[in-house]
């Protein structure tokens, strides 16, 4: 049965303020938001916590959503954002869908109109729970003051549970103002939900002769090691079996990028061997993650040759995109663990050295270009990227937005650290990372956090520099700019025959916007002038902008187009 | 291959289960042919039957998604052959026209039918049967001006099914394995 961790005693109290009191069981003290009428009370009541609850007011409440995603996923603990109702709750949705497809576990309250008001199209009513009710793992409006303990503790138990994700708590304000007798139960326990199957031992058998038995084995890691806190696990796993390993654009920092078996990313714009050996290797160990589309290409031509194994918390992502011939459900902190004890050490040297010649002809191909471009070339997103990872140490969190930068960045930094990487993967969402990044540097003081952001990205949600000078966040802002929308650009280069409908920017000027809010700016369009400016970036004390003019048409490559095989993969 | 799958959803009986139900077919433009809902035999727990047309792959994954929201309990499919069915249909036909026509025995005899309110100027005919055993009679009632005619969705108990409660003690059981021992 369901067990209290925390039995507070009684005490009467408004809604509202058992709002907080419920923030506060749950050992919230960062929570991200925007003020509005019908969640005043919840406000009013949080002026007196202001000591226990950090409360972070951001500039739109699309940037407190992504902020508090960014918190989650540096922490792994929940995010909380705290928006009104109308509006407030309908700019939340971005980053609610972004979550939900992203598994990024995040509580938003929202507030409602009055009870008695609802569905009167009463000012600032919207059906929140209705149209969040596709992109959230679970939500429940509230109309009453009693009701609020014990729908706030099923909201966090349901958003870090399992596979995490978005729950959104819409409370109508005649709720915040009731009384109610506040005690706080923890919540443990949902009948009818089963969060992580329990592994089973016939299908890790199966898993582990396979493996044992492979030739040319090969792992894709996706973020599902990462929220199962599966490190130890994880590297124990690839390195008994001598497993290569490549990882998704989530599972990114799942292992170091200089670790020997990890041989790169998957996806379209993943390294050439990761993608190209797919349709070579003979057993394909899937650890948590989904076969998204861009990393699969045609799934009729996708490892068609492969006995494939996959391991995953969620059942309904078994033979979802992909079919499994042994699936292994369960939380992969254990399921890696039973699988281990039963491999046998082994080594696949000609296997591994198959992905090492495909990097190899990608290095000379696209990397060295990128990376070290020739004398009066212009700057290159790469080589910006290997001069902040160096100067970085592959120590920092990086934050990426969405387009070529992010690729680029993802391809080229040289993750040394667990838990490095943010990014909206799985629903593209540009102006995700600047206020993502606000919320990692908040969740993890002690990291460096650098934003890569392009320039359309960072026009998406620029408002939050206003966050960052206002709440004192030393965020470091890489803006890579091509005054261009890149990724677009690219592939009307590539498939529209250049094209290039509505997508040159004219930007402002950054250096003044963010002078504006008071953030120190500096701009770079010299190679000469980047390695100095780049260690300018990453020591300097407080929040920073460096703006790179870069490549207006540079492509970003290797690059599997749509609808190809993932052995389609082109250089150029 | 397209074929006609009979889905069930156990849930929590909540205010905006069906919302969560039903956009998980139309989100993946799935036409949910007919839905019906009820209390299910175990207290609090509502049962959906909802018909569609679409391939085995199609449905399966449906009822993963089905299965995966926190307040399903659980959820299944089975094919035609596996239930057993009923709908049941009403029908409005003027009177004068059934009395003058002096078939009105003859059909309710014949389609196992039965009248269940008779007006001066309006009949009332229930039938409960298969869709194509109610489409028949609306064919055959047509002549005589039906006024009104509805149909319910279908009903289903399936054949091969454990009994759901069995069901559901095992879904509570792997709750309760989730919680952290101590």
């Amino acid at each position: 049965m369901s067990k209290t961790a925390t039995e507070s005693k009684t005490r009467t109290m408004t809604g509202a303020e058992a709002v907080v009191q419920c923030l506060l069981e749950e050992q919230v003290d960062v929570m991200f938001g925007y003020p509005g009428g019908a969640i005043m009370p919840v406000y009013d009541a949080l002026y007196d916590y202001r000591e226990e609850i950090h409360h972070v007011l951001c500039r739109h409440e699309q940037g407190a959503i992504h902020a508090a995603q960014g918190y989650a996923r540096a922490t792994g603990k929940v995010g909380v954002c705290l928006a009104t109702s109308g509006p407030g709750a309908a700019n939340l949705i971005t980053g609610i869908a972004d979550a939900q497809i992203d598994s990024t576990p995040v509580v938003c309250i929202t507030g409602q109109v009055a009870s008695h008001l609802l569905g009167t199209d009463a000012f600032q009513e919207t059906d929140v729970v209705g149209i969040s009710m596709p992109v959230t793992k679970w939500n429940i409006q509230i109309t009453s003051a009693h009701e609020i303990p014990a729908a706030l503790s099923k909201a966090f138990f349901i958003a870090r549970s399992g596979r995490p994700g978005p729950v959104l708590v819409d409370i109508t304000k005649d709720a915040q103002f009731g009384k109610l007798d506040f005690s706080y139960q923890r919540c443990e326990l949902v009948r009818s939900y089963v969060p992580t199957p329990q592994p089973n031992m016939e299908e890790i058998k199966r898993a582990a002769e396979l493996i044992n038995q492979a030739k040319r084995p090969y792992v894709l890691m996706g973020q599902g090691v990462i929220l199962a806190e599966a490190e130890d696990e994880f590297r124990n796993f690839v390195e008994k079996a001598g497993l290569p390993t490549a990882w998704t654009i989530l599972g990114l920092s799942g292992l170091p990028t200089d670790h020997p078996l990890n041989v790169g990313m998957l996806g379209m714009h993943g390294g050439y061997g990761p993608n190209l050996l797919t349709n070579e290797c003979d057993v394909l160990i899937a650890v948590g993650m989904r076969f998204d589309d861009r990393v699969t290409g045609d799934v009729k031509r996708y490892a068609t040759q492969a006995k494939v194994i996959h391991l995953e918390i969620d059942p309904a992502e078994i033979n979802k995109n992909i079919k499994a011939d042994v699936p292994v459900l369960g939380d992969c902190k254990e399921t890696l663990k039973l699988l281990t004890e039963q491999l046998e050490a082994r080594e696949h040297p000609e296997w591994l050295q198959r992905f090492r010649d495909c990097q190899e002809e990608e290095d000379r191909e696209v990397v060295q270009g990128e990376l070290y471009p020739e004398g009066d070339k212009v700057l290159s997103m790469g080589e910006v990227i290997r001069w902040v990872s160096e100067k970085s140490n592959g120590e920092a969190i990086i934050v990426t937005d969405v387009g070529q930068h992010q690729m680029v960045a993802q391809r080229y930094y040289r993750y040394a650290r667990w838990r490095s990487n943010i990014t909206s993967g799985g629903l593209g969402t540009m102006g995700f990372a600047l206020p993502a990044a606000m919320g990692a540097k908040i969740g993890a003081p002690d990291r460096q956090v650098i934003a890569v952001i392009g320039d359309g990205g960072f026009q998406m949600t620029i408002q939050e520099l206003g966050t960052v000078f206002q709440s004192k966040i030393d965020v470091k802002i890489l803006l890579l700019n091509n005054e261009f929308l890149g990724m677009v650009r690219q592939w009307q280069e590539l498939f529209f025959d250049k094209r290039y409908s509505f997508t040159e920017m004219v930007n402002p000027d950054f250096q003044t916007i963010a002078r504006g809010y008071h953030i120190e700016a500096e701009k770079v369009t010299k190679r000469e002038e980047l390695e100095a400016a780049v260690e300018r970036f990453v020591n300097h004390d407080g929040s920073y902008l460096l703006e790179v003019l870069v490549g207006k048409e540079n492509n970003v490559f290797p690059m599997v187009p749509t609808g190809a095989s993932v052995s389609e993969v082109r250089l150029k | 291959m397209q074929e006609q799958f009979n889905v069930s959803v156990f849930t929590e009986d909540q205010i905006g289960m069906l919302n969560r139900v039903s956009i998980i077919f139309n989100r993946r433009h799935i036409n949910i042919e007919s839905i019906t809902a009820s209390a299910s035999e175990v207290e609090g727990v509502h049962r959906y039957t909802i018909v569609v047309s679409c391939t085995e792959d199609q449905v399966k994954k449906l009822v993963g998604q089905l299965d995966k929201q926190v307040d399903v309990v659980k959820a299944f499919f089975h094919r035609n052959d596996q239930i057993v069915q009923q709908e049941i249909a009403l029908y409005k036909v003027p009177t004068a026209t059934l009395v003058e026509a002096k078939m009105v025995e003859t059909l309710i005899r014949s389609h196992g039918a039965r009248i269940i309110c008779i007006e001066p100027d309006f009949t009332i005919i229930e039938k409960t049967g298969h869709k194509e055993e109610t489409q028949q009679l609306f064919q055959e009632l047509k002549p005589y001006g039906l006024l009104e005619f509805v149909r319910s969705g279908r009903v289903v108990i399936t054949k091969p099914m454990k009994e759901f409660r069995e069901v559901m003690e095992e879904v509570e059981e792997a709750a309760r394995k989730c919680v952290p021992a101590g």
